[in-house]
């Protein structure tokens, strides 16, 4: 099959592969690399040394467990979310639709003050809050909060599509034949739409683990409480320690890698059980 | 008939939808969700904003620093931009209309500065032209700056802007086969010919939606340029690091009114988006025959 596709007519083929990898190679690949390299040269034990460090350590829990339950607020919503933008009709409905890419527009460092403010004490939703004791930002609360918001379009746009080319048929058939619309919804179509579900989650997740821009402002920075770890390189970096930033940076980019390889597995379960 | 094949909107019939109880409710969760995570934070920016009047917010947005930010974070879009699409079509051309070993693990590679954390994606520019970098002896005495300078800022926005457009245009040109161009090109059309007047027409609209998604990131970025940029005040500073400068310096109405043209922009970005959304899946209707 390769060889016959080869004696096409079309030209640029050698150009555009070419450009491809040279471009590829010279904004992405060579960059990245300086990370193996760098953790290399630096030998087992100097990075056990930094990534066992107890504010390291601190910084991943933080990292990974407000990621998680973002992931999982974004998860219930996002479901709700995008099976009433697919099944329902309410006036305003585009508008709706159209906003919910907002995270995706807004640029972090604003949504991160925004929420700063808005989850403040004396903000317009941190100081109702106040009152019944439950403090927002500058909490690990607050950090998890911020990560809802950036990771919210991902459940909602991988769900949607799937929802609305949903074959009502199926439906049909199981309500004709006595089922009722609960039994259809739980184990009929949630069964269908678990591959896509668990691909939104984890991008959610993976996007939120390594999120900054949106964090920084709400999460105080105290070591220990709220520091993220994407800080604690930046930290590093600004004492040029370079070693132990990469260090860190090692382990978020396994953490990001495995989230991805996850992902891509999921998309191929979806394809397979969504050809029928 | 005709009704249930038109798909999208179906009249919510007995016995396929929820009751309304349940329609109602769970409309109220998920516009509630929205309202309190998308709206009020982006009505509070613009209230802050403008708390301390039209005057302040126009010395806020036309001080020089800011100014200057404004141009920078312009600048290195319109680097970035142009690069990612000639990038992103030559990748598209490749792997839409040709097939090759490899071509899966290419497509995963352009997708890898997706999976890299923002503060990453900066920082290996720093190991690399860093002052203790791989290259950072030979910059040195040739005297050129990349890192806390403005290449490293266009450099790191390249990167985090990187997949955009390539990963909109490869499924387009996938699904347009190439049938074609090679009937373009055994009628004598000469290959940019072919390209401009057959392969363009086809995936205009998926490169105009990955050009905004493109520029949107580019001009948005924080972390990877926060990490590069030294934060020089009207030298190394963009739009969005102008605006963390303001909101440490508890100069909050300030970094507002700058954080205000960013929401603008996001705002133009989603109403631009909808257009091209909305045009996209009309063009499509007569090809989607399945």
């Amino acid at each position: 099959m390769a060889r016959v596709k080869r004696s096409t007519v079309l030209p640029g083929f050698r150009l555009t592969l070419g450009f491809t990898i040279f471009y590829l190679c010279l904004i992405v690949l060579v960059p990245l690399m300086t990370l193996p390299a760098r953790t290399a040269a630096m030998g087992w034990s100097a990075i056990w040394q930094t990534i066992s460090d107890p504010r390291v350590v601190a910084s991943y829990k933080l990292s990974v467990g407000a990621a998680l339950m973002a992931a999982c607020v974004n998860a219930v919503f996002g479901l709700i979310v995008a099976w009433v933008l697919a099944r329902y009709q309410f006036p305003g409905k585009r508008v709706v639709d159209a906003f919910i890419d907002l995270p995706f527009a807004l640029p972090t460092a604003v949504a991160g003050i925004t929420l700063t403010t808005l989850y403040a004490p004396n903000g317009w939703l941190g100081a109702p809050l106040d009152k019944y004791g439950i403090k927002v930002a500058f909490t690990p609360l607050g950090i998890t909060i911020a990560l809802v918001f950036i990771g919210l379009p991902f459940v909602v746009r991988t769900l949607q599509p799937v929802i609305e080319d949903l074959d009502v048929e199926i439906e049909e058939a199981a309500t004709s034949l006595g089922a009722s619309r609960s039994y259809v919804l739980t184990r009929i179509i949630l069964p269908y739409l678990y591959p896509a579900w668990l691909t939104g989650f984890a991008l959610a997740f993976a996007r939120a683990v390594g999120e900054y821009g949106s964090v920084v402002f709400i999460s105080g920075n105290m070591p220990m409480r709220t520091e993220i770890a994407p800080l604690l390189i930046i930290t590093k970096l600004e004492q040029y320690d370079y070693a132990g930033a990469t260090a860190i940076a090692v382990v978020m980019l396994l953490i990001s890698f495995t989230l991805l390889l996850t992902v891509n597995a999921l998309q191929g379960w979806s394809s397979r059980k969504l050809a029928h | 008939m005709a009704h249930v094949q038109t798909g999208r909107t179906r009249d919510p019939k007995k016995g396929l939808t929820e009751p309304a109880p349940v329609r109602w409710l769970l409309t109220a969760v998920a516009l509630g969700f929205l309202f309190l995570f998308l709206a009020v934070p982006l009505v509070a920016v613009f209230t802050e904003a403008f708390r301390l009047g039209w005057s302040a917010y126009l010395t806020a947005v036309a001080e020089p620093d800011a100014m200057a930010a404004l141009k920078l974070t312009l600048t290195a879009a319109a680097i970035a931009v142009p690069a990612n699409l000639i990038f992103g079509v030559a990748a598209a051309w490749a792997i839409g209309k040709f097939q090759f070993r490899g071509k899966q693990l290419l497509i995963t590679l352009i997708d890898l500065p997706f999976a890299v954390s923002p503060v990453i994606s900066g920082m290996v520019f720093i190991l690399l032209f860093g002052r203790q970098g791989y290259l950072g002896n030979w910059l040195m005495d040739n005297d050129i700056r990349v890192v806390f300078a403005i290449p490293g800022i266009v450099l790191a926005t390249i990167f985090v802007s990187f997949p955009f457009v390539a990963r909109e245009i490869i499924p387009v040109m996938e699904a347009t086969g190439s049938q074609e161009e090679e009937a373009a090109r055994v009628l004598g059309a000469g290959g940019l010919q072919t390209f401009f007047r057959v392969t363009l027409p086809n995936i205009k609209w998926g490169l105009l939606y990955g050009v905004i998604l493109c520029n949107a990131r580019a001009m948005g970025e924080f972390g990877a340029v926060s990490v590069v940029s030294g934060h020089i005040r009207g030298v190394t500073n963009t739009l969005p690091l102008h605006v963390e400068i303001l909101y440490n310096e508890y100069q909050f109405q300030a970094a507002f009114a700058v954080a205000s043209i960013l929401a603008f922009l996001a705002l133009v970005t989603l109403v631009l988006k909808t257009i091209v959304e909305y045009r996209t899946r009309r063009s499509m209707e007569p090809v989607h025959g399945n």
